[in-house]
């Protein structure tokens, strides 16, 4: 007889009306309690169950553990965190005045709090442990570490001029990211801001900038990045697009709250605009998104309110042009301005190439923040996809090319390249989930049974101890969790994040 | 928990939602509904809101079609909204942002005759819609249709989106 351990196909009609998260505990074990006792089987040790093993505790690795604990009583799920707190971009990456978005939170401490879940954080898996060395102890890996790189402008001295930054380090400085923590960006040698990039992170830059203090304030923005908002001068921030405002790619909630800044006017040309809606009627007709998306764009745009009364601050919206060169001052290297191509629009109205006029115009400016685009980072051994900057994958299945990515997944923003809001990254979780159940019931996923049976995290710790790395447990990162909304509730905050991994560690040893 | 985050699903917040939201204050929750603890769970019970399911026989009938097909048929009170009822009757209906018109997880599409019912979706919605999988001239989100004697009897299809395709064809 096979010895396979049926850990879906027995379980296949409990997929049915799966319960609400908010009482994922409590039904997973209700479930698990039912099938056992209903079973002729005695519920198996807890060393026969599939182990899984994941790659960072954003969204898309929350959501994808919430979908198989719903759906495998029997599964158990370590969770890898290359910081000692978790939840990756809805901590890092989510604006500080999008604490609405934050609720998501509540959700994950709940799947954290099942006793099939691990949360392993402060271990860097391809730093403090190789991929290779976690591969062999788990049935299978799922990898949701996201994108933590990103595109480049390929200007000449990108790097090396001060005050040019990606947009990705700069929202990482003011949420707190350690890596960002140090950034120090100059806000006072100049008032304008350049964002080159017309997505949600290029207007979620833009409106920090010009927010009122008051409201951001109130907010988990770190301390250091509010004293220096304090004393920014920025008072205009020019958002650059190559195409024209039908390829924008930000959303309308984030173009409503940039139109309803206070004191602030947009600028954009608008009978380019009119032009590019007429010229794209027929698409606009079928796209309602995109439609309301640029009627709200031609209303902000126009708005006879705004264009009587005086505003202090602006922010603008340039179409059809390329950053060809950054302006510097030959004696001082400092930033002061940034040269542009004018483009025209060549190809089909649906997906438009831009291609340069030659013709040239210069903004001066003093800050320059590039947000076109994340990528991501492969790790050792696994196939990559350098220009889309994901793991090459069907249905969140890293592509079988030999043994070592077999039992590999990808979920979140590795898996699709990085883009979408935490509504997409759920319903390419649970695709992902599914994938593995699948592979399951197919028995192309098998779990490991009886001597053979993976170890997990068992063992880990010891070994990673030698390394002198110290792991920080769920619990641990509850005590962090809980001196940041101390130190926060004074100041009228939500939290004042903890921006140091050593006073991280520190907090989490107490 | 995180004590401070605007809670903006309670009922009275709606009308909040209408002003500018965006420079509302960020104030702290002003009310917690107690929600009792349930045994095997240690974590706090992150309901929305605790919905008081009416009397038997009485109450107002709610249609949910799961993404499965799967008619599940439940009872609510005048004043509830669509992803509370779901909760409370374990429906798998995702609410990420809580209510508060951040996401747009608890999308449902409203059948013909009921949608015709509803107040015009705010531009916050509509905002929010624009983000969801399966847009439909009838999609709303759930969190803002608010159960009324009018509604009783609405039937809501949860859209599918890629989930369960590939276990649908296995079985």
């Amino acid at each position: 007889m096979p010895v396979t351990r049926s850990v879906v196909a027995s379980f296949k009609g409990r997929l049915v009306g799966a319960p609400p998260l908010s009482s994922l505990c409590t039904q997973a074990h209700f479930r698990f309690i039912r099938f056992y006792s209903a079973s002729t089987h005695p519920p198996p040790a807890s060393t026969e169950a599939l182990t899984i093993g994941m790659v960072g505790s954003g969204p898309a690795g929350f959501y994808t553990a919430q979908h198989l604990l719903r759906n495998l009583p029997n599964v158990k799920i370590d969770m890898y965190e290359a910081l000692p707190v978790p939840y990756g971009l809805v901590r890092f990456g989510v604006a500080p005045d999008h604490p609405e978005v934050k609720n998501v939170i509540h959700k994950f401490e709940t799947i954290a709090q099942d006793p099939r879940f691990r949360f392993i954080g402060n271990v860097r898996i391809g730093h403090d442990l190789d991929l290779a060395e976690l591969k062999p102890r788990y049935d299978a890996l799922i990898l949701s570490y996201g994108a933590s790189q990103d595109q480049r402008l390929g200007l000449p001295d990108e790097d090396a001029i001060p005050n040019v930054f990606s947009a990705r380090a700069f929202v990482g400085w003011y949420n707190g990211l350690p890596e960002h923590r140090d950034l120090n960006p100059d806000l006072e040698s100049s008032d304008t801001a350049v964002v080159i990039g017309q997505g949600n992170v290029a207007l979620d830059v833009a409106r920090v900038l010009l927010m009122p203090l008051d409201e951001l304030a109130k907010t988990d923005i770190t301390e250091h990045a509010l004293e220096a908002l304090r004393r920014s001068k920025i008072r205009h921030v020019h958002l650059i697009g190559r195409r024209g405002p039908l390829q924008a790619s930000f959303t309308a909630k984030e173009l409503r709250e940039m139109i309803a800044l206070p004191d602030t006017k947009l600028h954009l040309d608008v009978p380019l605009l009119q032009s590019q809606m007429e010229a794209g009627s027929a698409i606009l007709s079928k796209e309602r998104p995109r439609r309301r998306l640029m009627e709200l764009l031609l209303k902000g745009a126009t708005n006879p309110l705004s264009n009587t009364s005086p505003t202090s601050k602006s922010w603008s919206l340039k179409f059809l042009s390329s950053p060809i060169h950054l302006v510097t001052n030959p004696t001082t290297q400092a930033l002061e301005g940034l040269q542009l191509e004018k483009n025209r629009l060549e190809g089909p109205l649906n997906a438009p190439r831009a291609v340069g006029t030659g013709e040239i115009e210069e903004i001066p400016c003093g800050l320059l923040l590039r947000s076109i685009g994340y990528k991501s980072v492969p790790l050792q051994g696994l196939p990559f996809d350098s220009k889309r900057g994901m793991i090459p994958n069907v249905r969140g299945k890293v592509q079988n090319e030999d043994s070592f990515t077999s039992g590999i997944y990808v979920a979140g923003w590795l898996k699709r390249g990085p883009t979408g809001v935490i509504a997409a990254t759920m319903y390419d979780a649970i695709e992902t989930a599914d994938t593995i159940i699948n592979d399951i019931q197919k028995g192309e996923l098998q779990p490991r049974i009886g001597p053979t049976v993976p170890p997990g995290f068992k063992g880990l710790e010891s070994m990673l101890r030698a390394r002198g790395v110290k792991v920080v447990d769920f619990h641990a990162w509850k005590k962090i969790d809980e001196v940041e909304v101390a130190e926060g509730t004074p100041k009228g905050k939500p939290r004042e994040k903890v921006v140091e991994v050593d006073k991280m560690m520190e907090i989490a040893g107490r | 928990m995180l004590p401070s985050i605007t809670r903006l699903s309670q009922a009275p917040c709606r009308l909040l939602l209408s002003v500018s939201r965006r420079y509302q204050s960020f104030s702290p929750r002003p009310f917690r509904v107690p929600i009792p603890q349930r045994s095997f769970q240690s974590a706090t019970p992150l309901l929305h809101k605790a919905v008081e399911k009416p009397k038997t026989g009485e109450g107002l009938q709610v249609n949910y079609i799961t993404p499965d097909g799967e008619k599940v048929t439940v009872y609510a009170k005048e004043g509830d909204n669509l992803l509370d009822i779901a909760h409370a009757n374990d429906i798998d209906l995702e609410g990420a942002c809580e209510g508060s018109l951040a996401c747009s997880t608890c999308h449902v599409i409203v059948e013909d005759k009921y949608y015709d019912q509803l107040e015009e979706p705010s531009d916050e919605e509509n905002d929010m819609l624009d983000l969801a999988f399966g847009l439909t001239e009838t999609s709303r989100l759930g969190c803002q249709v608010i159960m009324s004697k009018e509604l009783d009897g609405i039937t809501v299809r949860l859209p599918s989106a890629t989930r369960n395709l590939q276990v649908e064809k296995l079985r």
